[in-house]
C-alpha cells in the first residue's frame, strides 16, 4: 500500500523490518545527541551571559528545562502510541509505548532532582509545593503506575492494551490535574515562585536551552529505540526470524 | 435503559446488604483514620479546624480506594461478570449502575458520617454543611475513576497496592478542589465555584469513565 510519496509508511510497522532499522537509527540518534549535548552545554556554560539575579545557579536550567518539556511530550507521544496500538491493534505501537515510558520516567526525575538543586540556592528550599513542581511529580506518579501496572501483567496483549488504556486516561487527566493544582497553590500563597516573572531571557540562554532540549529529544529516541529492540526480540522471540537472528548470535 | 441500570443497581445493593460486614468495614476504616490524626499532631483546636477538611478528604480517598477491590472481584470469581460482558445491554451503562451501586454503599455513608466527624474537629456549622456537601459530590467521582483501575486490575496479583498506585494520583483534582471549599468556607469565602467544579467533574467522569471501565474489563475477562 504505497503513499503519494512512494515510501511504503507501513512496511515498517511490522517489527521484523523495524528491529534492523531501529538497529541503524540508534547510532544516529546517539551521536546526534552527543554532539548537541556537547554544543549546548558550551554555549550554557561559556557563552551565556552570567545572570545578574541569580547569578551562575541559573545554568542549571540548561539542563532541567530541556528534561521538564520532554517528560511531558514523551507522556503524550507514549498515549498516542499506546492509543495507535489499542486502535488498530499494531504490536509496535505497544512495544514503542512501554519502551517511552522509563525514558519518560528517567526526564520526569531529572526536572525534578535540578528543580530542587536550582530551588535551594534561589528560593531557599528544595521543595516548594509551587504548581509546575507538584504537577510534575504527579506525572512522575503516573508514569510509575503506568510502568507498574505493565510489570504486574504476565501476558504481553493484555499488558499492552491495560497500560494504553491507563496512559489515555492519564493523558485526559494531565490537564485537570495542571489546573487544580496551580489554582490549589495560588489560593494559598501568591505566585512568589513563578518563573515567567522572570526578566526576559538573553538570545543565548535561549539558544543554549534549546540546543539542549533537541539534545535530549535525540537522546529520547537513541534510549526508546534500544529499550525497543530487546522487547521485540522477546516478544517475536517464537517468530522464524528472530529465531534465526539469535541462533546466528549464539 | 433506566430499567437496566435499576436492576445493576438492585442487584449490587441486594449483594451487598447480604454482606454488611464489608459495607462496614470501610465505614469504620474511615472513622478510625479520621479520629487517629488528632491522636497524632495533639488537641489544638485551632490546628485541627485548619486540617480538618484536608484529614477528612485524604481518609475518603483511602476509604473509597480500599473498597475498590470488592467492585469486579467477587463478579469476576463467580463468573457473573462474564454474563455482564455477554449481555446484550450496553455494558458502560452496566459499568455506570455498578458505580453507582458502589457509591451508595462507600461514598453516601462515608458523606453521612462526615457531619459528624465535623464536631471532632470543631467544624463551624455552614463549613460542615460544605464538607458534606462536596464528599456527596466528589465521592461518586472517586467510585467512577477507582473502577478504571479495580478493571484494569483485575485478577492481578498484588491488585489492592497497584491499584493505589494508579489511582491515587488521578484523584487529586477532586481531593484539592473538594477540601478546598470547605477551607473556603472556613476562612469566609464562597464555596459555590468549588461545587460547581465538583459537579463538572462529576458529570465528566459519569459521561466518559464507563466507557473507559468497559473496555477495560474486556481486556481482562478476555
Amino acid at each position: 500500500m504505497p503513499g503519494k510519496t512512494g515510501i511504503n509508511w507501513f512496511y515498517y510497522a511490522a517489527p521484523q523490518t523495524f528491529y534492523p532499522l531501529a538497529g541503524r537509527l540508534i547510532p544516529v540518534f546517539a551521536v546526534l545527541a552527543a554532539l548537541l549535548a556537547v554544543w549546548g552545554l558550551y554555549i550554557g556554560f561559556f557563552v551565556a551571559p552570567t545572570d545578574h539575579q541569580q547569578g551562575e545557579s541559573y545554568r542549571i536550567i540548561f539542563i532541567h528545562v530541556p528534561s521538564a518539556w520532554m517528560s511531558m511530550f514523551l507522556y503524550v507521544t507514549m498515549a498516542f502510541w499506546a492509543g495507535l496500538g489499542l486502535i488498530f491493534n499494531t504490536r509496535l505501537s505497544a512495544m514503542m509505548a512501554s519502551a517511552i515510558a522509563p525514558t519518560g520516567a528517567l526526564m520526569t526525575f531529572i526536572a525534578l532532582w535540578t528543580g530542587a538543586l536550582w530551588g535551594r540556592p534561589t528560593w531557599g528550599a528544595y521543595w516548594v509545593w509551587d504548581a509546575r513542581l507538584t504537577s510534575e511529580l504527579i506525572l512522575l506518579f503516573l508514569y510509575i503506575g503506568f510502568m507498574a501496572l505493565q510489570a504486574a501483567i504476565d501476558d504481553p496483549r493484555r499488558a499492552d492494551k491495560a497500560g494504553a488504556i491507563i496512559a489515555l486516561v492519564g493523558v485526559v487527566n494531565v490537564p485537570i490535574i495542571y489546573f487544580s493544582v496551580q489554582w490549589w497553590n495560588t489560593l494559598h500563597q501568591g505566585a512568589s515562585v513563578s518563573i515567567t516573572r522572570a526578566p526576559t531571557m538573553a538570545k543565548t540562554m535561549l539558544l543554549g536551552m534549546l540546543v539542549m532540549a533537541l539534545a535530549f529529544w535525540m537522546y529520547s529516541i537513541a534510549a526508546t529505540l534500544a529499550r525497543l529492540r530487546p522487547i521485540i526480540l522477546e516478544r517475536e522471540r517464537r517468530s522464524d526470524w528472530a529465531r534465526e537472528l539469535l541462533g546466528k548470535g549464539t | 435503559m433506566l430499567k437496566i441500570l435499576a436492576a445493576v443497581i438492585r442487584r449490587d445493593l441486594l449483594l451487598a446488604f447480604r454482606q454488611r460486614s464489608d459495607v462496614l468495614n470501610t465505614l469504620f476504616f474511615f472513622v478510625v483514620v479520621v479520629t487517629l490524626v488528632p491522636l497524632g499532631v495533639g488537641p489544638e483546636t485551632n490546628l485541627l479546624r485548619t486540617i480538618a477538611p484536608g484529614v477528612v478528604w485524604v481518609a475518603a480517598l483511602l476509604a473509597a480506594m480500599l473498597s475498590l477491590a470488592r467492585l469486579f472481584a467477587s463478579d469476576h470469581a463467580d463468573g457473573a461478570l462474564e454474563q455482564l460482558l455477554l449481555s446484550p445491554e450496553p455494558l458502560p451503562l452496566l459499568v455506570l449502575g455498578k458505580a453507582a451501586a458502589h457509591w451508595l454503599v462507600t461514598g453516601l455513608p462515608l458523606t453521612l458520617v462526615s457531619v459528624v466527624l465535623s464536631i471532632q474537629f470543631d467544624l463551624a456549622a455552614d463549613a460542615a454543611l460544605v464538607l458534606a456537601v462536596s464528599l456527596a459530590l466528589g465521592t461518586p467521582v472517586l467510585s467512577l475513576i477507582g473502577a478504571v483501575g479495580a478493571a484494569l486490575t483485575l485478577g492481578l496479583r498484588g491488585g489492592g497496592v497497584l491499584i493505589s498506585l494508579l489511582v491515587l494520583p488521578l484523584y487529586v483534582p477532586v481531593l484539592i478542589i473538594g477540601a478546598g471549599a470547605v477551607e473556603a468556607t472556613a476562612a469566609g469565602l464562597d464555596a459555590q465555584g468549588y461545587l460547581l467544579l465538583l459537579a463538572g467533574m462529576l458529570l465528566f467522569a459519569a459521561v466518559l469513565t464507563p466507557w473507559a471501565v468497559a473496555a477495560a474489563l474486556r481486556i481482562s475477562v478476555e
